[in-house]
């Protein structure tokens, strides 16, 4: 299965707003994405509750592995998206 | 005709039918499941129920209370929440399957503090719920209310009063929280009488017929006619009250201005069209609280912008940013205290991040600029001398020119003098100032009758303080709950505060006893407040000396 590394920009980390945004994201891409940090287990990367728990702090690196059609470009872009700062601008 | 006494925290009276907030009984037992497919459709089914219920009640509310419900359906729909589910039903049962699920992102966001902590409620929230539907149970949180009624709990949530219909809840009563607690405030801003403190208040049963009386603490089941006469006769007194208006002065003339107490663009929306001579208190703290970042400049003013406006050329008293500690930001984090209550917070904050005082200050001097309103800063939590002195220079280097400090800190009160020689004002938060001259703590509920503004203690401070005004020639206010007390409020008036800021409510009741009495009544009051040696007798004494006409109501 395609995986990724993507290294946190927000500078809150990936929780409330970012976090919020991720997950809408990973709906939207309609396949089954897992999201976890090096060491930890993953989690399902569509649920805002395991995203949050997984308190990922910024420049921490989080890894995403996806499944299922258009695997790569999905997961190409939600690291574009990890690697964006979130937080500064409404 | 039975009574449960508790402490009556918002004034006024009501009759209306008990409705009991229904308390969560424990889980029954359950086998391991047998069919793990089958229950976790049937928990799933239960979330989507608490979801759906959600969604219609967030479209019909609008603002701040729609986004709060409308993140708690996130949450009941939340996969993650159904993935911990479906682990657990290898070892539990349903219910408990889901309870742990629940109790699991809760214990692991309690931990991670800041905004997650926020968001336990809702989780919990949405638990019980799913919990009650899957068991069949009746749903907790406040009872669908058909007709004007006092809803009892154990304590109420945020998530809870978001959704209060107030021509229907006339009253509240919960057994637990405090003077100061989330309840009190809430229904004192939006005028429902209520008592906290209420012990045994959850013992009665649903649909009795109950008067509260939020002034007294008394809560009446199967009240009697004489006892109907005698509320309904207050209530005239007190519609009677509100034609009185203009300006707080005593009966000779002394004039004591009467202010609002605000949090956010709604309240002084609502202030600004009632008889109040501007703002004591405007809190800033709910631009913040919520932002994962530091809000910026411009959308600060923007903000401020709304609040000023409505109030034209009345004043505009601006705490700055009082948070930390209990109150954590998440861009501003600290970290945990051992004693939250006496830790880094308020200007004590801001001394470690003065980017953000000093981004406030900048957006306060915009708004100022762009509405032509007459804003007045003062800074929370300080101590001395230097402090005062500091933000004082910054704020009229920022362009505000009338800087000055809540007096909380019993070190403050005692050095009022100095304190007051380097600002241009002083407000006395007494909810404050009271925890801290007598070491009690707000939050913990059985300590109330220590914090009660009555004691003579916290009056001695309230007299320090004003002692420091009268020699330095500048005004000192009250902020606190004990502003907008009648009673209170005269004896603050005899100590020599000269302006009063409460909840926009309590304000005819105020303005009513003011114009009952002399700036001498007023001394007098004072003077035996302070000599009396309980509260209790402070209080006796006073109100055996005011005016019939008030006490009367009282």
């Amino acid at each position: 299965m395609p995986q990724r590394t993507a290294t946190i920009a927000s500078t809150v980390g990936l929780h409330a707003r970012p976090a919020t945004l991720f997950t809408q994201k990973v709906s939207e891409a309609g396949i089954p994405v897992s999201v976890g940090k090096k060491e930890g287990k993953a989690v399902n990367a569509a649920s805002i509750l395991a995203v949050m728990a997984l308190g990922a702090k910024y420049g921490e690196e989080v890894i995403l592995i996806a499944d299922g059609e258009g695997a790569d470009a999905v997961l190409d872009e939600l690291v574009a998206f990890l690697e964006t700062d979130h937080d500064t601008k409404k | 005709m039975t009574t449960v006494k508790g402490l009556g925290v918002s004034g006024g009276s009501a009759v209306g039918i008990v409705a009991l907030v229904a308390q969560p009984s424990p889980l029954p037992d359950e086998s391991v499941s047998h069919d793990p497919i089958g229950d976790l459709s049937r928990v799933n089914d239960a979330l989507e129920a608490v979801a759906t219920r959600f969604d219609t009640t967030a479209a019909a509310l609008s603002g701040e209370a729609s986004e709060m419900i409308a993140a708690a359906a996130a949450i009941a729909r939340d996969p993650g929440l159904l993935d911990a589910v479906e682990q657990n039903l290898e070892h539990l049962g349903a219910a408990h399957a889901l309870h742990a699920a629940v109790q699991g992102y809760a214990a692991q966001f309690t931990e991670l503090g800041g905004y997650f902590a926020e968001r336990v409620t809702d989780l919990l929230d949405v638990g019980a719920r799913a919990e009650a539907l899957l068991l069949g149970r009746p749903m907790p949180g406040i009872p669908e209310l058909t007709e004007p009624s006092i809803v009892i709990a154990h304590d109420l949530a945020p998530a809870d009063t978001a959704t209060m219909d107030p021509a229907l809840v006339v009253g509240i009563v919960t057994e637990a929280g405090g003077r100061t607690s989330h309840t009190a405030i809430l229904a004192s801003q939006r005028g429902i009488p209520a008592i906290v403190q209420a012990k045994g208040a959850l013992t009665l049963t649903d649909g009795l017929r109950a008067g509260i009386d939020g002034d007294s603490g008394e809560l009446v089941i199967d009240p009697d006619d004489t006892y109907l006469a005698a509320k309904a006769e207050k209530q005239r007194t007190r519609e009677r009250i509100l034609t009185l208006t203009g300006p707080g002065k005593t009966s000779d003339g002394h004039p004591v201005m009467l202010l609002a107490n605000i949090g956010n663009v709604a309240d002084a929306e609502l202030a600004a069209v009632a008889d109040v001579e501007g703002v004591g208190l405007f809190r800033t703290e709910f631009l913040h609280l919520t932002a994962s970042t530091a809000p910026s400049v411009a959308e600060q003013a923007a903000e401020y912008v709304r609040v000023l406006a409505p109030f034209g050329g009345r004043p505009v008293t601006v705490r700055t940013l009082d948070a930390g500690a209990d109150k954590p930001l998440a861009f501003a984090d600290l970290g945990p205290e051992p004693n939250p209550a006496l830790g880094r917070r308020g200007l004590r904050l801001m001394l470690e991040r003065e980017d953000l005082l000093d981004a406030q200050l900048a957006a306060l001097t915009q708004a100022a600029a762009e509405t032509g309103a007459l804003v007045k800063v003062m800074a929370p939590m300080v101590a001395t001398m230097q402090e005062a002195a500091w933000f004082t220079s910054r704020a009229h280097a920022a362009g505000l020119p009338l800087a000055g400090v809540m007096i909380e800190v019993p070190a403050a009160a005692l050095r009022a003098q100095q304190v007051m020689q380097v600002s241009d004002f002083a407000s006395l938060g007494t909810n404050d100032l009271a925890q801290y001259t007598m070491a009690a703590d707000r939050m913990v509920g059985e300590l109330s009758s220590l914090l009660d503004p009555w004691q003579p203690a916290v009056l001695d401070m309230v007299a320090a303080a004003c002692e420091g005004g009268r020699v330095t020639g500048k005004p000192v206010g009250v902020c606190g709950e004990s502003a907008g007390d009648p009673l209170m409020a005269l004896v603050l008036t005899g100590l020599g505060v000269s302006s009063l800021s409460m909840s926009m409510q309590r304000v005819p009741m105020v303005r009513w006893s003011l114009s009952h009495h002399t700036a001498e009544d007023c001394m007098r009051f004072a003077e035996l407040a302070r000599r009396a040696n309980s509260a209790e007798t402070g209080l006796e004494a006073v109100r055996s000396a005011a005016s019939k006409e008030i006490t009367d109501l009282l």
